[in-house]
């Protein structure tokens, strides 16, 4: 069912109401009824705040948000877990960051690099531990552009000085090392993670070429990418539009980037910086168009509607040329998307999405499937702030639910009483829906599939919806048996 | 069997602790007892009276050389001295670095899966850091660990707030384990009336002063030589003291649950004594320049 605003109202009630009082007030805050007439959100949600006790919730934490998101996939350097072995080992590749290059030598993002700390190492500090990993990482591969040291818990526990050892094994090798203190119990979810690590793009990165001379000649079309982490090849179907409309990508941050396009920022200074995912690299935007003047614009990339909102959004900051590339892109793939509609949306009109995912995909995904003739009847953030949700109220639905940090009660409560046709989250979250019949995709990863992002992504997005909500299987929940009992009523137990 | 009897010393960083410990467990030995010193200091001096040594190789250093702490042994780290006194050190990192208190964590976990706590001994004490800065320093007095605790003090304002401090910290580990205070050793710092206030601090925390040891040189010129008073000269009247204070902690049956004193009860008891002169609130926050303005008007 499609709810209003005051029937939405009534559900988060209800949903409320199995708390504890205290839990209660605090969850209703964040908690709403979509108004697409809203401009500020401060006023009528709660978003970074702690998740509470006793809940279930889906965040990560700081290290996961600054090696995980933003560090992780930089792939010409080593990013360092520097702690014990955990952290690294279980973050490793499973964000599906693609590269090109070769191991070992152009890219070191396959490989897992640990300082894997022992008790000696708690006990009398870990700097010169790091300054010798430092030493033998430089040794092992020649060809690494630098370090970033991603400091796990004990790291702030302990008080090592990350940032010393940095400075002179920078100076001792030749090389940039990034110290993030990003210890997973700074606060409240990965997004404080992403922040630090912006944090340290600016202080230990940008600066380092400050006083150069760029080593290529700059154009009016130079524009730089950011918060796009190339899941499943997104960076790629988005660059290489932006290339077709005329514009020269100087830089891909973080998906398929490069130290070296990092350091490229301060020397050739790109005309603007086009951030897909505004929660994870806003910071360094700001940063960016303070020091160096360089402008930022948001896009969206997934369904043809936003791609041709964007291209032209994009276009309109150039001259005439790139505008008329725009709509030559846009027209030459008309047909092709027309064709995917064509095929698709008769499968998957009407159909309603529940969505809970992080970053910028609660609200970017939302014009994809209205391509496809869905409706998106709830969405929500793990670690959005309220800037989040100022740009979220427009894209949706009057009485669509909104939640931020949702526990798996409300989700599984909301799933139960809206019966959506498809559920869009996490693969903490994939199982238990599946279980309850709800078809689902993952919508962190693409569930092993994308990529997601520009019209080469949208082929593979309307056939990835439609495989998973017609999949024959949804209509076989109950088993032969249980039917045929069913049918048969107590005739089964009379036959026994 | 008997239980062995675990025994913390605490007390003002500074006050005497390694010292005091080390010549008590002396005349403890003296007496034919089993004990055993875990030195819970990164300095590392809770044994060197003990063992004449400089400064015995710790547990944390031997881990770290070996590898990890899986890899060593317990005679490695187990020295014997004095009157049969088996010695270890936790030891930890040099001042600035790392976790001294995971250092206290791991090596007293290390002694108890090598079965350090033998059968045999009568008494471990424990020598732990001035400051309970942390979780680990506090590692000695966790369940089934010490559980007589003795404050070394003395006269000084000073050493009787961190005395009153250690006292609150046992209340917290008293409520969830069997740890308790069982007295204050006044080593004395010749200030006035000295025995008189210990005794009165002792009272007001329900506890005793179980021995107050005099100042006396031959406890310095014993150190110098690294040996204990006992060893060093056991003819000497200190060496009758610190035999005493031995005898004392033999007999000694009163565990307390303290009674810290708040702040200002602390500081009446201080002024009582002429520690601590009556406060003035009318010259608190005045700046020099503020008084020259107000004698001028």
């Amino acid at each position: 069912m499609t709810m209003n605003r005051q029937e939405s109202e009534k559900l988060i009630q209800e949903v409320l109401e199995v708390y504890p009082e205290a839990t209660g007030k605090q969850r209703a805050k964040h908690l709403l009824a979509n108004d697409p007439t809203l401009q500020k959100s401060n006023k009528c949600i709660v978003a970074n705040k702690k998740a509470l006790p006793g809940v279930m919730t889906a965040r990560g934490c700081a290290y996961a948000g600054s090696k995980g998101v933003v560090w992780g996939p930089i792939k010409d350097m080593v990013n360092l877990s520097h702690g014990p072995v955990g952290c690294g080992q279980l973050s490793r590749g499973g964000r599906r960051n693609y590269v090109t290059g070769y191991s070992g030598i152009t890219v070191f993002t396959d490989l897992n690099f640990t300082s894997d700390f022992q008790e000696k190492d708690v006990v009398f500090g870990g700097d010169k531990k790091l300054a010798a990993i430092i030493d033998e990482i430089n040794t092992l591969f020649p060809l690494t552009k630098g370090v970033s040291i991603q400091s796990e818990c004990p790291i702030g526990l302990i008080g090592d000085d990350i940032e010393a050892v940095a400075r002179k094994k920078a100076k001792d090798i030749g090389k940039t090392i990034v110290p993030t203190r990003c210890e997973g119990f700074r606060g409240v979810s990965q997004s404080l993670g992403h922040h630090v690590a912006n944090d340290t793009i600016r202080d230990w990165v940008l600066p380092n070429r400050d006083d150069q001379q760029a080593s290529i000649e700059s154009t009016p079309y130079d524009v730089l990418l950011t918060g796009d982490y190339n899941i499943g090849g997104d960076a790629w179907s988005s660059r290489v539009l932006m290339e077709s409309i005329g514009l020269r990508v100087i830089g891909q941050w973080s998906g398929d980037g490069t130290l070296s396009e990092m350091e490229l920022i301060a020397t050739l200074k790109p005309k603007l910086n086009l951030l897909h995912c505004y929660r994870s690299m806003n910071y360094i935007s700001r940063h960016m168009e303070e020091k160096y003047g360089i402008p930022w614009l948001e896009y969206n990339f997934f369904g043809p509607t936003k791609i041709a909102e964007s291209l032209r959004k994009i276009a309109a900051r150039f001259d005439e040329t790139i505008q008329a590339n725009a709509e030559r892109v846009i027209a030459q793939h008309q047909a092709e998307m027309d064709a995917i509609i064509a095929k698709f949306r008769p499968r998957l009109e009407g159909k309603r999405v529940l969505l809970f995912v992080g970053g910028l995909r609660p609200r970017h995904v939302i014009g994809a499937y209205e391509d496809l003739g869905m409706e998106v009847i709830g969405t929500g953030y793990e670690f959005a702030h309220n800037d989040d949700y100022d740009r979220t109220f427009k894209e949706l639905q009057d009485g669509a639910l909104i939640y931020d940090d949702a526990t798996s009660f409300e989700l599984e409560a909301f799933a139960e009483r809206l019966k959506p046709d498809l559920i869009g989250s996490g693969i903490k979250e994939k199982f238990v829906f599946h279980k309850m019949g709800i078809p689902f995709r993952q919508l962190h990863s693409w569930d092993y599939s994308g990529p997601y992002h520009g019209y080469d992504g949208f082929a593979v997005f309307a056939r990835d919806m439609d495989m998973a909500i017609n999949n024959p299987c949804w209509g076989k929940m109950t088993a032969p048996w249980k039917q045929k009992a069913q049918a048969v009523g107590t005739g089964v137990a009379e036959a026994a | 069997m008997a239980m062995i009897r675990q025994c913390a010393i605490y007390g003002k960083g500074g006050i005497g602790k390694s010292t005091t410990t080390q010549n008590l467990v002396a005349g403890l030995a003296a007496q034919g007892k089993k004990i055993m010193i875990v030195g819970c200091d990164p300095k590392a001096d809770s044994t060197r009276l003990i063992l004449h040594a400089k400064a015995q190789s710790t547990i944390m250093q031997m881990a770290a050389d070996a590898g990890t702490v899986e890899d060593l042994e317990l005679d490695e780290v187990l020295k014997v001295g004095f009157g049969g006194i088996r010695c270890v050190e936790s030891g930890g990192p040099e001042p600035g670095v790392g976790c001294a208190g995971r250092g206290v964590i791991t090596a007293i976990n290390f002694l108890e899966e090598e079965g350090a706590y033998d059968e045999e001994l009568d008494f471990v004490f424990y020598d732990v850091l001035g400051d309970v800065v942390c979780g680990g320093f506090a590692m000695p007095i966790r369940e089934n660990k010490a559980q007589e605790i003795y404050i070394v003090v003395s006269g000084e304002m000073m050493a009787m707030y961190a005395a009153n401090n250690i006292a609150k910290g046992i209340v917290k580990y008293a409520t969830s384990g069997k740890v308790r205070l069982a007295g204050l050793i006044c080593n004395s710092r010749k200030t006035d009336r000295e025995a008189e206030l210990i005794e009165a601090l002792a009272e007001r925390l329900g506890t005793q002063m179980i021995h107050f040891v005099p100042r006396d040189n031959v406890v310095q010129r014993a150190e110098i030589r690294r040996m204990t008073v006992i060893e060093y000269d056991p003819t000497c009247k200190q060496a009758d003291e610190y035999r005493a204070l031995a005898q004392k902690i033999i007999d000694n049956k009163k565990l307390v649950i303290p009674k810290p004193l708040t702040m200002d009860e602390l500081e009446d008891l201080l002024l009582e004594f002429g520690i601590l002169d009556g406060e003035d609130e009318s010259i608190v926050g005045k700046t020099a320049a503020d008084e020259a303005r107000l004698a001028a008007a």
